[in-house]
C-alpha cells in the first residue's frame, strides 16, 4: 500500500519535471494564454512610452538631423578619405544585414526539420530579421555620394536610356535585397495571421478592432484556412532558406568580386554566411532574454530554449572560428607583400591591433567560456552576454574587413589612416535606435510569441503513461490531412 | 594590347613616363589643377587625405645616408585597358571609351558609391567630399572646357579628353591625320624634363611607340593583368636629391 503511494507520488513528480523541462507538455488553456499575451501587449507603461520617446528622439537626431546634414553638405563631415573609400556606413550595412539571418534563417530551419521547441522564438526571430534588414536597407543610401540619385540604380525605364550595369556586385546586391526583404515580411506575416484574428477577437477599442480586422485578412480559422496557410508557410520556409544564404554571400562579393588585396577571397561566401548567422543568433539570444523580462514571458520562455539557442551560439563559434582561421591561414601563407602591411598594421604592436586581437577574444574566448556549460546557457544574464560579446566581435570583424584592410594598399605612399567623424557615429546610434524602436512599437502591436503554433504544439504533445513510468509522446495530425 | 583594341578608331593613347627624368618639381599637378578645374580643398582637407589632384608624384629614397637618392613616381589613372574600377559601377558612370581607349568618367551619372575608387589597385580616383570651392581670382581662371563637379561624385585623370577631342577634330576638319606630338596633356605640356610623353602608340613613327620599345619600359602592378596604358621608363643611373 505505501509502496503504491510511494509509486504515485513519484509519477506526479516526475510529471512535474516532465512540464517543467517543456513548454509544450505544461499545458496551459487558450483563454489563459491568450489573455496573458493580450494583456502583455496592451499594457502601455510609463518606462514603454519613455523608452519609445528616448529611441524616437534618437532616431530622429541621427538619421534624421545628422543625415540631413551629411546630405547638405557632403560626405566631407564623415571620416572616409583615400583610400579608405568605404567606412563604418558599410560595416554596419554587413552587419546589420547579418543579424537579420538569425531570423529568418533560423526560423526556416528549425520549423523545416521539425525541431518543436521552435515554438515561442519564431515571431521574435522572424521579426528582428524584417527589422535589421530595413535598418540595413537604409546605409545603401546613406553611404551614397548623391543619395537623391539612388534610383538611377533601379532597373527601370527612363529618359536617360540607361539601364542598370549588371556586372556590378553592388546591383546584385540590391536585387538580393529587396527579394531578401519581400521575402521574409511574408514569412513573418503569414504565421501572424491568426495571431492577429486572435488580437482582433480580444481587442476592446473600436479602433483597434477596425486595424485587426484588416490586418487578419478576414481570418476565420476554417479548415481550408488553416490548410492553406500550412501549404503557403511549408513553401515559404523552403523558400527562404536559400535566399537568406544568397543573400549574404552576395553581401560578400561586393568585397570579394574586387582587386582589394585582404578583400579578394574565395573563402568569403560560406565565411559571411556562417559569420552572419553567428551574430544573428547571438543578437536573438539578447533579444529573447530582454522579450521575457520586459514582457513577463517567463511561462513560454525557459531554460529549454535558452540551452537550445546557447549550443547554436556555440556550434556557431566554432564554424566561424574555422572558416576565419582557414581564410587568415591560407592568405598569411599566400604571402602576398600587400597583405604583409595589413597583417602588419592588423597584429603585433600595429595601430588596428586592438581591434583584431578584441575581435578574437570576443569572437572565440568569451562565447566558448560563457557557453560551454549548461549553466552558462541557461541563465539568463549569461547568455545574453554571450550574444552581445558576440556581435562586438563580428562588428569589430566588419570593420576590420571594411575601413581597416583600405587603409593599407600596394601603395606605402598611399596608406589611410580612419577615424569614424562625430555625424558617422550619430548615424550609427540613430540605426542601432531604429532597431530596438522598432521592436519597442511592434511588441504593442503584435504578440511577440506565436500563440497558436505553442497551442497547436501543446495539442499535439502529451504525456503517457508507459508501464510503470511516465514518457512524453506526439501526435502527427498532419498525417491525418 | 587588349580585346578593347578591335574598334573604329585607330588612336590608341598612351603616356609614357621616365622616372630617370623626373626631378618632382610638382609642374605637372599645378597643370592639372589649372586646366580640369580641380578645386582646391586646402590644408586640414589634404592631411585628412582628401587632396583633389589627379597626378600624384610618390617620393621614394633609395640607399643610406650619405649615398641616398630621391626617386619620383609621378601616378595618374592608367587607362587601363581591363579596367577594375569599369565592372563595379551599377549605373554606368565609368566605362570603357571604344573610340578614344580611355576610361571615361561621366559625372552627370556618377552616383557615389565609390566601389570604383576602392577597386583601382593605383588609387589614383579622387571623390568630392563637398562642393568645390573656387575663391577669387581662381573663379576667373575656370576652363570652359570642363564641366565643374559637384560633392558627392567621383572623378579622375582623363588624359586631357578635351584637348584629344579638339585635336581630333580639328585634324578631321582640315583633312589631315594627326601629327605626333600634337596632343599634348596639360601635365606633359607643363612638364620641363620632358619625362612625360603622350602620343599615339599605334603609329609606328611616334615617339612613345619608340619609347614604348625601350629596355626601360615597364607598366605598373603589371601582373594584375590590367593593361594600363602608362608605360614607365626607368633603369638608367639618374641621380636627383
Amino acid at each position: 500500500m505505501s509502496s503504491d503511494r510511494k509509486h504515485v507520488q513519484e509519477l506526479a513528480h516526475l510529471e512535474q519535471e516532465l512540464k517543467a523541462s517543456d513548454l509544450l507538455l505544461d499545458r496551459r488553456s487558450r483563454e489563459e494564454m491568450n489573455y496573458e499575451v493580450m494583456h502583455a501587449m496592451e499594457r502601455i507603461s510609463l518606462g514603454w512610452l519613455l523608452a519609445a520617446f528616448v529611441l524616437g528622439g534618437l532616431v530622429f537626431l541621427g538619421l534624421g538631423l545628422a543625415w540631413a546634414y551629411q546630405i547638405k553638405w557632403g560626405l566631407g563631415v564623415a571620416g572616409i578619405n583615400r583610400p579608405v573609400f568605404w567606412g563604418v556606413y558599410i560595416a554596419n550595412f554587413v552587419f546589420w544585414i547579418g543579424i537579420s539571418h538569425a531570423g529568418t534563417l533560423i526560423s526556416a530551419i528549425l520549423r523545416s526539420v521539425g525541431a518543436e521547441w521552435r515554438r515561442p522564438i519564431t515571431r521574435a526571430a522572424e521579426a528582428m530579421t524584417v527589422f535589421a534588414l530595413i535598418v540595413a536597407g537604409i546605409y545603401p543610401l546613406l553611404h551614397m555620394g548623391r543619395t537623391w540619385r539612388f534610383y538611377w540604380m533601379l532597373p527601370m525605364p527612363n529618359q536617360r536610356v540607361i539601364w542598370p550595369n549588371f556586372r556590378s556586385p553592388l546591383m546584385w546586391d540590391m536585387m538580393a535585397i529587396i527579394t531578401y526583404l519581400t521575402g521574409s515580411m511574408i514569412f513573418l506575416y503569414l504565421p501572424l495571421i491568426p495571431d492577429l484574428a486572435m488580437v482582433r477577437d480580444h481587442s476592446k477599442t473600436k479602433l483597434r478592432k477596425r486595424l485587426f480586422q484588416v490586418l487578419s485578412l478576414g481570418w476565420r480559422g476554417t479548415e481550408p484556412e488553416w490548410k492553406h496557410l500550412h501549404v503557403a508557410m511549408t513553401i515559404f520556409t523552403f523558400i527562404i532558406i536559400p535566399v537568406a544564404a544568397s543573400v549574404h554571400t552576395i553581401v560578400s562579393w561586393d568585397f570579394a568580386m574586387s582587386n582589394v588585396p585582404g578583400w579578394k577571397s574565395t573563402i568569403f561566401g560560406p565565411y559571411f554566411v556562417v559569420g552572419a548567422i553567428y551574430s544573428g543568433v547571438g543578437a536573438l539570444g539578447v533579444v529573447l532574454v530582454l522579450v521575457r523580462k520586459f514582457m513577463g514571458f517567463q511561462y513560454y520562455l525557459r531554460d529549454q530554449h535558452f540551452d537550445n539557442i546557447g549550443k547554436i551560439m556555440l556550434t556557431m563559434t566554432f564554424f566561424w572560428t574555422y572558416f576565419w582561421f582557414n581564410g587568415y591561414l591560407t592568405e598569411w601563407y599566400g604571402a602576398e607583400t600587400a597583405l604583409d602591411f595589413l597583417r602588419e598594421f592588423m597584429t603585433y604592436r600595429g595601430g588596428a591591433a586592438p581591434l583584431f586581437y578584441g575581435m578574437l577574444v570576443t569572437n572565440i574566448l568569451i562565447p566558448i567560456s560563457l557557453l560551454w556549460s549548461r549553466a552558462g546557457r541557461t541563465t539568463p544574464w549569461t547568455l545574453a552576454l554571450a550574444g552581445i560579446s558576440i556581435n562586438v566581435g563580428m562588428y569589430l570583424e566588419r570593420y576590420i574587413i571594411v575601413p581597416v584592410t583600405l587603409s593599407r594598399n600596394r601603395f606605402p605612399f598611399m596608406w589611410g589612416h580612419y577615424v569614424p567623424s562625430p555625424v558617422e557615429v550619430l548615424i550609427s546610434i540613430g540605426s542601432l535606435s531604429l532597431f530596438i524602436l522598432l521592436y519597442v512599437l511592434l511588441s504593442r502591436v503584435v504578440p511577440l510569441i506565436s500563440v497558436w503554433e505553442i497551442q497547436e504544439g501543446q495539442v499535439m504533445h502529451v504525456i503517457r503513461r508507459v508501464g510503470q513510468t511516465l514518457v512524453p509522446g506526439v501526435i502527427h495530425w498532419h498525417k491525418a490531412e | 594590347m587588349s580585346s578593347h583594341n578591335e574598334s573604329v578608331n585607330e588612336h590608341r593613347w598612351v603616356m609614357v613616363v621616365d622616372v630617370d627624368k623626373c626631378t618632382g618639381c610638382g609642374a605637372c599637378i599645378t597643370a592639372c589643377y589649372a586646366e580640369n578645374n580641380i578645386p582646391i580643398v586646402g590644408e586640414e582637407e589634404i592631411q585628412k587625405g582628401r587632396h583633389m589632384g589627379w597626378v600624384r608624384i610618390e617620393r621614394y629614397w633609395e640607399g643610406e645616408y650619405p649615398n641616398i637618392r630621391a626617386r619620383f613616381l609621378p601616378i595618374m589613372c592608367q587607362q587601363c585597358g581591363e579596367a577594375p574600377c569599369e565592372p563595379v559601377c551599377p549605373v554606368f558612370a565609368t566605362y570603357h571609351s571604344a573610340t578614344e581607349h580611355i576610361n571615361i568618367q561621366v559625372y552627370n551619372r556618377c552616383v557615389g558609391t565609390r566601389f570604383c575608387a576602392n577597386n583601382c589597385p593605383y588609387i589614383t580616383r579622387v571623390f568630392n567630399w563637398y562642393d568645390p570651392v573656387f575663391p577669387e581670382p581662381l573663379h576667373e581662371q575656370l576652363n570652359p572646357d570642363v564641366t565643374v563637379r559637384s560633392r558627392g561624385i567621383m572623378e579622375k585623370c582623363t588624359f586631357c579628353i578635351q584637348r584629344i577631342r579638339q585635336v581630333e577634330e580639328d585634324a578631321k576638319s582640315e583633312g589631315r591625320p594627326i601629327e605626333d606630338g600634337e596632343v599634348q596633356p596639360a601635365c606633359v605640356q607643363a612638364c620641363p624634363t620632358e619625362a612625360l610623353v603622350f602620343g599615339d602608340l599605334n603609329d609606328p613613327n611616334s615617339k612613345v611607340a619608340r619609347l614604348a620599345q625601350s629596355r626601360r619600359a615597364f607598366r605598373l602592378l603589371e601582373d594584375l593583368g590590367t593593361e594600363p596604358a602608362v608605360i614607365y621608363l626607368k633603369g638608367g643611373d639618374a641621380h636627383v636629391v
